[in-house]
């Protein structure tokens, strides 16, 4: 089943987002900073990660940095999930190594269209 | 709104632009046309339909036909036809039309622009290997409000996340304001066109691909075929034809056939194209 993380101070986002990847048949975790999402990382690597910018103690652009360093952190498809939306922190983010981008607020089909779009919806859901 | 009168509004739309609307759909009427009714300050369903049979007011009609069409459309609709696109068909022409370097494709339906925007962006994309290409986009709708919705070329931030990967976003878009704005260099690429499909388009020219999708769902089975038929009379005879994802011509026509190899893609069946051409001008 494929897993996704989601990394996420808001509980309400970590809620909303958890039930539409629940509702394409991902297995879900929730990571309420860059370190916890790290942690999880090394526990277990994810397919994909929703990943808010801003959070407390580390944020989503140094949790990128962190993860795209080491050679597993290569693996997992990265989509940023923010309310910056501006072209110039896109453009970071990508360079970072980010595969995704979606700008708050976003509903259900945005999400299932970038999951499909990056080729990571389990196979049950895709067309 | 007595059953007489939906009746007639449903006649009415059946021979202006193909709706089948089942008799059923009665709320969707209600709901679509109260505007129309605010703005041309018709007091009643009852009252509009009396002004269409009166024949007196086109602007009148051509807003109730606009009104009632489903323009519901985003970027890489589907993602299959567009990966047909450019793994498969971008390929098989480059290669087959080499000598003229001439590619004209048609989207017959295109609602505000999603999907013809996105072929011009493969197209851009692939632009440094078709040197000294002449590539026509014909881009048509009935619906004048989406023609000029496409042309301007302004989505909102759901509209362009919408299957739209973040990098042609972040290479082809500017932020204006809360929109963002396809660049002048793609929306050129595109020739938006008034167009009826129930009327005749062989004026359009020939086609080389040809993009109907999810425009056809909305016709009865009679006119679906018709309207194929005529499609592929004006496809190049290796043209390709992409339909909606749950469209076929399968039962409808014998004059595409279903590509074997790919999902979605259909090309003109040489078997039944032969005896048209001794039927040419008759219905
Ligand atoms: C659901 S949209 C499809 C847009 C796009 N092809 C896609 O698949 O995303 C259907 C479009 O067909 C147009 N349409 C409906 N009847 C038509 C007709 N008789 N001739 C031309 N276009 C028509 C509508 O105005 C609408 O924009």
């Amino acid at each position: 089943m494929n897993y996704c993380l989601i990394i996420d101070d808001s509980r309400v986002i970590r809620k909303v987002s958890r039930e539409v990847a629940e509702g394409l048949s991902f297995r879900v975790a929730e990571a309420e900073n860059g370190e916890v999402g790290l942690q999880a990382c090394q526990a277990e690597m994810p397919d994909v990660i929703l990943l808010d910018w801003n959070m407390p103690v580390m944020d989503g652009y140094s949790f990128l940095k962190h993860l795209r360093a080491t050679p597993e952190g290569q693996a997992p498809k990265v989509v940023f999930c923010t309310t910056e939306n501006d072209i110039d922190r896109i453009t970071r983010a990508l360079d970072a190594g980010a595969d995704e981008y979606i700008m708050k607020p976003f509903d259900r089909d945005i999400l299932a269209a970038k999951f499909q779009e990056l080729g990571v919806l389990p196979a049950s859901h895709s067309a | 709104m007595t059953e007489a009168e939906f009746d007639a509004l449903r006649a009415f739309l059946k021979t202006r632009s193909g709706l089948a609307l089942s008799p059923d759909k009665r709320y969707l009427v209600e709901s679509r046309l109260s505007s129309v009714c605010t703005r041309f300050k018709i007091d009643s369903l009852s009252h509009l339909v009396r002004e269409i049979r009166a024949g007196r007011s086109v602007a009148l009609e051509k807003a109730t036909v606009e009104a009632m069409t489903t323009n519901e459309t985003f970027f890489f609709r589907d993602k299959g036809p567009f990966d047909l696109f450019q793994d498969v068909l971008l390929p098989k022409y480059l290669k087959e039309r080499a000598s003229t370097r001439r590619l004209r494709i048609w989207c017959a339906a295109a609602s505000t622009g999603q999907e013809p925007y996105s072929l011009a962006m493969l197209l851009k994309e692939a632009a440094p290997r078709m040197p000294g290409w002449h590539i026509d986009i014909v881009a048509s709708d009935i619906s004048t409000e989406v023609l000029e919705k496409a042309k301007a070329g302004f989505y909102n931030q759901f509209e362009v996340q919408r299957g739209l990967p973040i990098r042609l976003l972040v290479k082809y878009f500017t932020q204006v304001g809360d929109q963002w704005q396809i660049a002048p260099e793609i929306r050129a690429m595109v020739d938006y066109r008034y167009l009826n499909l129930i009327e005749d388009f062989n004026r359009l020219g020939q086609f080389d691909i040809v993009y109907c999708r999810n425009v056809l769902i909305y016709f009865d089975p009679n006119l679906k075929a018709d309207v194929l038929r005529r499609i592929a009379n004006i496809m190049a005879p290796d043209g390709s034809l992409l339909l909606g994802a749950s469209e076929t011509v399968l039962g409808v026509t014998d004059a595409l056939t279903l590509d074997p190899a790919h999902r979605g893609l259909y090309s003109k069946n040489a078997a039944s194209a032969a005896p048209k051409m001794f039927a040419v001008g008759g219905r």
